[in-house]
């Protein structure tokens, strides 16, 4: 069987060859710690500088914004649990939408007391301001809207909306971890105080995020320690990841319109062969989106058994977010677009990367019309058997 | 003996390409041979898990249903470079094997779940969902044998390691269940299968056995109590099959027919439990001598590769899993219902007859089939 297609970037994406020669030197050779301050320790630090400037760029922030952190989802969990820190009560404001990191830990400050508001987005994927500005209270201490939704790759009026919070002086935090590399993002325009990307959905390593902070925004540190990252995240530097990280944001910054543009393509011919399939449903196809997501529902299928078949058959591609699969359970975030919970589980979710091909989707899409039909006829039998007996 | 297991091919397989097999990967030591062991014939494998209890205090070493042992699964099934997808069943076995385990004790019988977990879970539900997946046939780590007759029919037959033997909780199975699984363990003994395990450094290779209850992580009285909250919990009277009353001693539902042991009560002399009485909260017990039946009723009676509905037939039954076995006849009863009923007459007295249990009937080596034990005659 020919090498496995990998059609599922928004859970992870390979490491960019450039990137990795650019960490090569720190997994062998070069070491140091960035705090420390002998020539070992300044050459870390400088390299560590150099990624934060780079990774500055990319989200259009200054260095000094950025803190360095191990995870999208401990970005977002720390700047949840610091809107709050130390206070009772209080209000906050997140969309169906976000990330578990952002659910889970707005869970956690529920039971803590916290008044949570959950907004539901229309049927085309996206949260309306006006339903954001109206769950705005007195004591509203945080709002969290992400750039764009992992699942459906749909993008958030997230500039209007901070300008709504900013006039309120509510602050908003951005979680932009599906957006960096695929969408142009310039925190300072888009006018939010907390903005988070990770590397390794870009093409770079695992185990490197960066929060940025905008300058005046409240932070209350989540990891305590060592002054390392201006006093906001204790810990040693893991400085090849942040190497990467940096080198990531680099080649994003410099290649953003050409990956837009080969990813748009690929996808809308992905998406053109779909449209030849029987009963395919298309979400959120004409709403603002990524250029490289595509999710689709098979009315009557179950998305995880076509999604171990099309495994099977040498093509990754999932049913949504990765941390939730091994339980069949409907994306909240579909059922909260008001998808049937039937549909919503008859749904998979195919997002390309920068080296996906044309041939890699022309293969792709007659082997997913085979194991759809196959499914299809399966599903068929039980049913007429109900009825026969 | 390795040599020839693994070029044993078993009944009914023929040169056509051969379909996706799914193995029911436990994480144990025998599911994981039977994986290594269909991967070595070449033929395409799946490996898929079921998560069957999903309750984290029963997560724990050396039990079937842990979430800790379906991580085993996923690394024997790494090792051998199998495709492998863990299957959310919870629902399934809380229905067709806890409920009625539950309800078994509650009703003052000594369920066997396994049986059910058999019939209804693996061979059943498990073979829908591997359907689903693109499999054309399932395999188990089970200590059995599929044979196919002259008749065309499949049968059930007793493993080489008669210590190992499971086909007793297999006795439920069809045709079309018996069509579509492979067995690859039958032919070996346990000392093979851990040997085959070492020499391919399985990591499972030293791993126990699990021969308790899978979901039942202290006692049945505890499990019984913690899954209906509500039932009343009050001593059950025990007494003398003459009538004397032996005192109060523990819920009813912790007795089973035959039990001997940790009775609550005092007597002068060995006593075993011969009726356990929900609806008086009574425990009756007596003399082994009193234990003893000549035979018993049953119902969901099932023949394998069927049987002559008119008359009697001639088995070996064992009416329990570690019974030795004991010449019977079995006859089909006219029953209302239509649940299979049927009486069965042992050649001499058997003592221990336990209703909720199976007699299954054997002929040599080969599983006729069997039924679930009403009561004793």
């Amino acid at each position: 069987m020919p090498a496995p297609v990998y059609l599922d970037h928004n859970a992870t994406t390979p490491l960019d060859p450039r990137v990795a020669e650019a960490m090569k030197p720190w997994l062998g050779g070069l070491h140091g710690n960035p705090s420390s301050v002998h020539s070992f320790g300044r050459t870390a630090r400088a390299a560590v500088e150099e990624a934060r400037e780079q990774v500055a760029e990319l989200v259009g922030g200054i260095s000094p914004e950025i803190v360095f952190t191990a995870s999208g989802t401990e970005a977002n969990n720390a700047v949840l649990l610091s809107a709050f820190a130390g206070k009772g009560g209080g209000h906050l404001v997140i969309s169906e939408l976000e990330h578990p990191s952002i659910q889970a830990a707005a869970d956690r400050l529920e039971g803590l007391g916290v008044e949570v508001t959950r907004l539901c987005p229309g049927v085309d994927g996206v949260v309306s301001v006006d339903s954001l500005v109206a769950a705005l209270r007195p004591d509203t201490r945080l709002v969290c809207l992400m750039l764009a939704n992992n699942e459906l790759g749909t993008v958030q009026p997230v500039a209007e909306a901070a300008a709504a919070c900013r006039a309120r002086g509510v602050p908003l935090l951005c979680d932009a971890v599906q957006a960096a590399g695929k969408l142009a993002i310039d925190a300072g325009a888009l006018g939010v105080d907390y903005l988070v990307v990770a590397a390794h959905k870009f093409n770079g390593p695992v185990g490197a995020a960066a929060l940025r902070i905008r300058e005046g925004a409240g932070f209350e540190p989540l990891i305590l320690g060592g002054g390392q990252e201006r006093r906001r995240r204790a810990g040693t530097e893991n400085v090849a990841a942040l190497v990467g990280f940096g080198a990531c944001a680099a080649l994003a910054s410099q290649e953003l319109d050409e990956r837009i543009e080969r990813l748009g393509d690929l996808r809308d011919g992905l998406e053109a062969g779909l449209s030849g399939l029987p009963d395919a449903r298309l979400h959120c196809a004409s709403s603002p989106r990524l250029p490289h997501v595509t999710h689709v529902a098979f009315p009557g299928l179950i998305g995880e058994e076509l999604v171990v078949r099309l495994d099977l058959a040498g093509f990754a591609v999932s049913t949504g977010a990765a941390c939730a699969s091994g339980v069949v359970e409907p994306s909240r975030a579909l059922l909260a677009m008001g998808v049937p919970a039937a549909e919503a589980l008859a749904s998979i979710r195919v997002s390309l990367g920068t080296t996906n091909d044309e041939a890699e989707i022309a293969r792709f899409l007659p082997v997913l019309a085979a194991e759809v039909e196959a499914l299809r006829s399966l599903s068929a039998e039980p049913a007429a058997r109900a009825v026969a007996g | 003996m390795t040599a020839e297991v693994q070029t044993a091919v078993p009944a009914g397989e023929s040169a056509v390409p051969a379909p996706l097999t799914a193995v029911a990967m436990s994480g144990g030591l025998d599911s994981s041979v039977a994986a290594l062991l269909l991967e070595r014939r070449g033929t395409p494998v799946v490996g898929l898990s079921m998560l069957l209890w999903d309750r984290s205090q029963q997560v724990r070493h050396g039990r079937c249903c842990g979430s800790l042992d379906l991580g085993d699964a996923r690394r024997v099934a790494e090792q051998l470079g199998l495709p492998h997808y863990t299957l959310r069943m919870d629902g399934e076995f809380r229905r067709h094997v806890v409920d009625p385990f539950v309800d078994g004790y509650v009703g003052g019988r000594t369920p066997s779940p396994c049986i059910s977990c058999n019939t209804e879970i693996k061979f059943e539900a498990f073979w829908e969902r591997a359907r689903r997946l693109g499999a054309g046939r399932i395999a188990t780590g089970h200590y059995a044998r599929i044979r196919r007759g002259t008749g065309g029919l499949y049968e059930l037959h007793r493993a080489v390691d008669e210590s190992k033997d499971q086909s007793y909780f297999l006795f439920e199975l069809n045709q079309e269940q018996l069509e579509r699984a492979l067995f690859p363990l039958g032919e070996l003994t346990k000392t093979e299968v851990r040997e085959l395990a070492r020499e391919a450094g399985l990591a499972v290779a030293e791993k126990g056995e699990s021969m308790e209850i899978c979901f039942v992580d202290r006692g049945v009285r505890e499990f019984i109590e913690s899954e209906r909250p509500d039932l009343p919990r009050r001593p059950a009277q025990v007494s003398a099959s003459d009538g004397e009353e032996l005192g109060a001693g523990a819920p009813y539902y912790r007795y089973t027919v035959g039990q001997r042991r940790g009775l609550g009560v005092a007597a002068g002399r060995r006593l075993y439990v011969l009726d356990v009485q929900p609806e008086d909260n009574r425990i009756v017990v007596g003399g082994r001598d009193e234990l003893l039946a000549p035979g018993l009723i049953g119902r969901g009676l099932h023949w394998i590769a069927g049987a002559a509905a008119d008359r009697a037939v001639e088995v070996d039954v064992r009416i329990r899993s570690r019974h030795p076995g004991v010449r019977a006849t079995v006859e089909s009863l006219p029953a209302a219902d239509g649940a299979g009923a049927c009486e069965v007459r042992f050649s001499e007295p058997q003592a221990g007859v336990a209703p909720g249990q199976a007699a299954v009937f054997y002929r040599g080596s080969q599983v006729l089939g069997g039924c679930w034990i009403e009561r004793a005659l």
